[in-house]
C-alpha cells in the first residue's frame, strides 16, 4: 500500500459517503452541498490518478453548477430550514429513486467494470495529457458532447416548468405564472 | 541560490511563507485603503492607532473583532451557518499558493496553476452562497441570491479573458504565461485586460458591483448576521480576494516580474505592479456609484461576453499569424 492508494482511498469514502448523505438528506440546500463535497473530492480522485486538468475542470465546471442548482433549489422550493413536510416526497417515490439508482450503478459498473479492470496508468512517469484530452473532447466525441449540454437545457427547462405549475395550481393570484408557463411550452 | 533543505522542511517552510503573505497582504491593502480613500475624500484617515500615521489600525479592528460575542441566530442553520466563513476564506489562501511573484518565489508549484486559481475562487462564492442561506433572514438570502447571480454572470468573462492569454502564452502555467509575456502584449491583450478587471471587480463584489451589499438597501447582505472573528474572516476574504486578483492582473496582463535586474528582484516587480492594480481597485471603489442590479447582469451580458469573445479571437488570430 503506498501513499497514493491511502489517498485514494480515503478520497474515494469521502466521494461515496457525500454523495450518499446528499440523496438521503431531508434539507434541500444542504443536498446541494453534500453534493458539492461529493463533486469536489470526486476532483481529488482525479488529482490523485495524474489527471490534473480533468480534476480542475471538474471543480471549475462543478463549483458553478452547484450554485445554480442552489439557486434554482431556493426559488422553486422557497428551501426553508430544516425538513418540510410541503417539498417532502412520499415513500413510494423514494423507493423508485432508489431502484432506479441502483439498476443505473448496475448498468454502469457492468459495463464499465470488465472494460476497465485491466487498464493500468504509470503515475510516476506523467504524460502531457492536456492536448490529448483536448483532442478527444473536440475531436472524437464532439457530437456527444454538445448533445449532452442540449439534453441539460431540456431537463432544466422542464424541471422549471413542473415546479412551476404544481407550486401554484390553488393559487388564484399567480394564475398568470401558469399561463405563461403553459406558454412557453407551447 | 543552491541552498537544499529536506524535502518536509522546505514544504512547512513554503506554508508558512504563503500563510505570512496571507495574513500580511489583505492588512496592507486594507490600510492602504484607510489611506488612499480618506485623501481622496479630503480627510485624513486613521492617524492615531500604533503612533505613525494609524498604521496598527487594522491591527485594533482585529483586536476588536476577537473580543466581540460570536453570536449564531437561533433559527439559523448552525453548522451551514458556522463553516461559512471558512469556506469563503480558504480558497483565497490555495489561489495565494500558485501565484508566482517570480519564477522562483511561488508557493507551490502546479501545472495547470490558472486553472486552479479559477476554479477556488469560485469556491469562495460558495461560502457568501451558504452564510446567506444559512443566516434565515430575508436581507441575507438577497444578498446570497445576487451574490450568486453575480458569480454565475462574471465568471464567464473572466475566464474567457483568461483563456486568451493562455492561449497567447500557449500554456496553462501561470509561470509559462508570465515568462511568455512581452510587451505588446499590454495592446494585444488590451480588451482582455479590461474584461478581466471588471469581472474581477465583481467577483469581489467590490464597488461599483456592490450590490449583494448594498448597505443601504439590504443591511449587509449575506454577512448581516455575522459578528465578531467570523464577520472579521468576510472581510478579511474580501481583502485577500483584492491581493490574488491584484497579483493574478499582474502576472497575465502586466508581465509580473519582468522589469529591470530581474533575476535579483523579480518578486519586488510582481509586487509592486499588483500593488498598483490594488490601488486602481480602491480608486474605483471611491469613484464610482453603486450599479443597480439589472444594470450589473446587462453589462456582463451584454457588454464584457461580447469583448471577451472578441479579445479570444483577435488572440487566436494573433496566435496563427505570428507563431512563435
Amino acid at each position: 500500500m503506498t501513499t497514493r492508494d491511502i489517498v485514494f482511498v480515503a478520497v474515494g469514502v469521502v466521494t461515496a459517503l457525500s454523495a450518499l448523505l446528499s440523496v438521503t438528506t431531508k434539507h434541500v440546500v444542504h443536498a446541494a452541498l453534500w453534493l458539492l463535497v461529493s463533486l469536489g473530492s470526486l476532483a481529488g480522485a482525479y488529482l490523485v490518478l495524474g489527471q490534473e486538468l480533468v480534476g480542475l475542470v471538474q471543480l471549475l465546471v462543478y463549483v458553478g453548477a452547484i450554485v445554480v442548482l442552489v439557486l434554482f433549489a431556493l426559488m422553486l422550493t422557497r428551501a426553508p430550514i430544516g425538513p418540510h413536510a410541503e417539498i417532502d416526497t412520499p415513500w413510494w417515490q423514494r423507493a423508485a429513486g432508489a431502484v432506479l439508482g441502483a439498476a443505473t450503478t448496475a448498468l454502469l459498473a457492468s459495463l464499465l467494470l470488465p472494460l476497465l479492470s485491466g487498464a493500468t496508468v504509470d503515475l510516476d512517469a506523467p504524460a502531457a495529457t492536456t492536448p490529448r484530452i483536448a483532442q478527444a473532447v473536440f475531436g472524437t466525441w464532439v457530437w456527444p458532447f454538445e448533445l449532452l449540454s442540449v439534453l441539460l437545457l431540456v431537463a432544466l427547462v422542464g424541471a422549471f416548468a413542473v415546479s412551476r405549475l404544481v407550486l401554484h395550481r390553488e393559487d388564484p393570484a399567480a394564475d398568470g405564472a401558469v399561463r405563461r408557463a403553459e406558454g412557453v411550452r407551447r | 541560490m543552491n541552498l537544499v533543505l529536506a524535502p518536509w522542511l522546505e514544504v512547512v517552510l513554503r506554508a508558512l511563507a504563503v500563510l505570512v503573505a496571507f495574513l500580511v497582504l489583505p492588512l496592507l491593502v486594507g490600510q492602504t485603503e484607510h489611506k488612499v480613500m480618506a485623501h481622496m475624500q479630503g480627510r485624513l484617515g486613521p492617524m492615531y492607532a500604533g503612533g505613525f500615521h494609524g498604521w496598527a489600525q487594522l491591527v485594533a479592528d482585529g483586536v476588536k473583532f476577537v473580543q466581540k460575542e460570536d453570536i449564531t441566530p437561533a433559527r439559523a442553520d448552525r453548522q451551514v451557518f458556522r463553516l461559512a466563513p471558512f469556506v469563503a476564506l480558504i480558497p483565497y489562501l490555495v489561489a495565494l499558493a500558485v501565484i508566482p511573484l517570480s519564477p522562483k518565489v511561488v508557493g507551490a508549484t502546479v501545472d495547470a496553476s490558472v486553472v486552479l486559481v479559477l476554479a477556488v475562487i469560485g469556491v469562495g462564492i460558495i461560502g457568501t452562497l451558504m452564510a446567506g442561506w444559512a443566516s434565515a433572514n430575508k436581507y441575507s438570502l438577497l444578498g446570497a441570491m445576487r451574490a450568486a447571480a453575480q458569480l454565475v454572470s462574471y465568471e464567464l468573462p473572466m475566464v474567457l479573458a483568461v483563456a486568451s492569454v493562455a492561449l497567447a502564452a500557449g500554456t496553462l502555467s501561470l509561470v509559462g504565461i508570465g515568462n511568455a509575456w512581452n510587451p505588446w502584449w499590454l495592446l494585444w491583450q488590451l480588451p482582455g485586460a479590461v474584461v478581466f478587471l471588471v469581472s474581477a471587480l465583481a467577483e469581489l463584489q467590490r464597488p461599483p458591483f456592490d450590490m449583494p451589499l448594498a448597505d443601504s438597501e439590504i443591511v449587509f447582505g449575506a454577512f448581516t448576521e455575522y459578528t465578531g472573528l467570523r464577520f472579521a474572516f468576510f472581510l478579511l476574504a474580501e481583502y485577500a480576494g483584492i491581493v490574488v486578483m491584484s497579483l493574478l492582473f499582474a502576472v497575465l496582463f502586466l508581465g509580473g516580474w519582468h522589469g529591470p535586474f530581474e533575476p535579483w528582484v523579480g518578486w519586488v516587480w510582481t509586487l509592486l505592479k499588483g500593488f498598483l492594480v490594488a490601488v486602481v481597485v480602491i480608486w474605483l471603489r471611491v469613484s464610482w456609484p453603486r450599479m443597480r442590479e439589472d444594470q450589473l447582469q446587462r453589462l456582463a451580458w451584454v457588454w464584457l461576453v461580447p469583448m471577451a469573445l472578441f479579445q479570444l479571437a483577435i488572440t487566436a488570430v494573433g496566435v496563427v499569424v505570428f507563431p512563435r
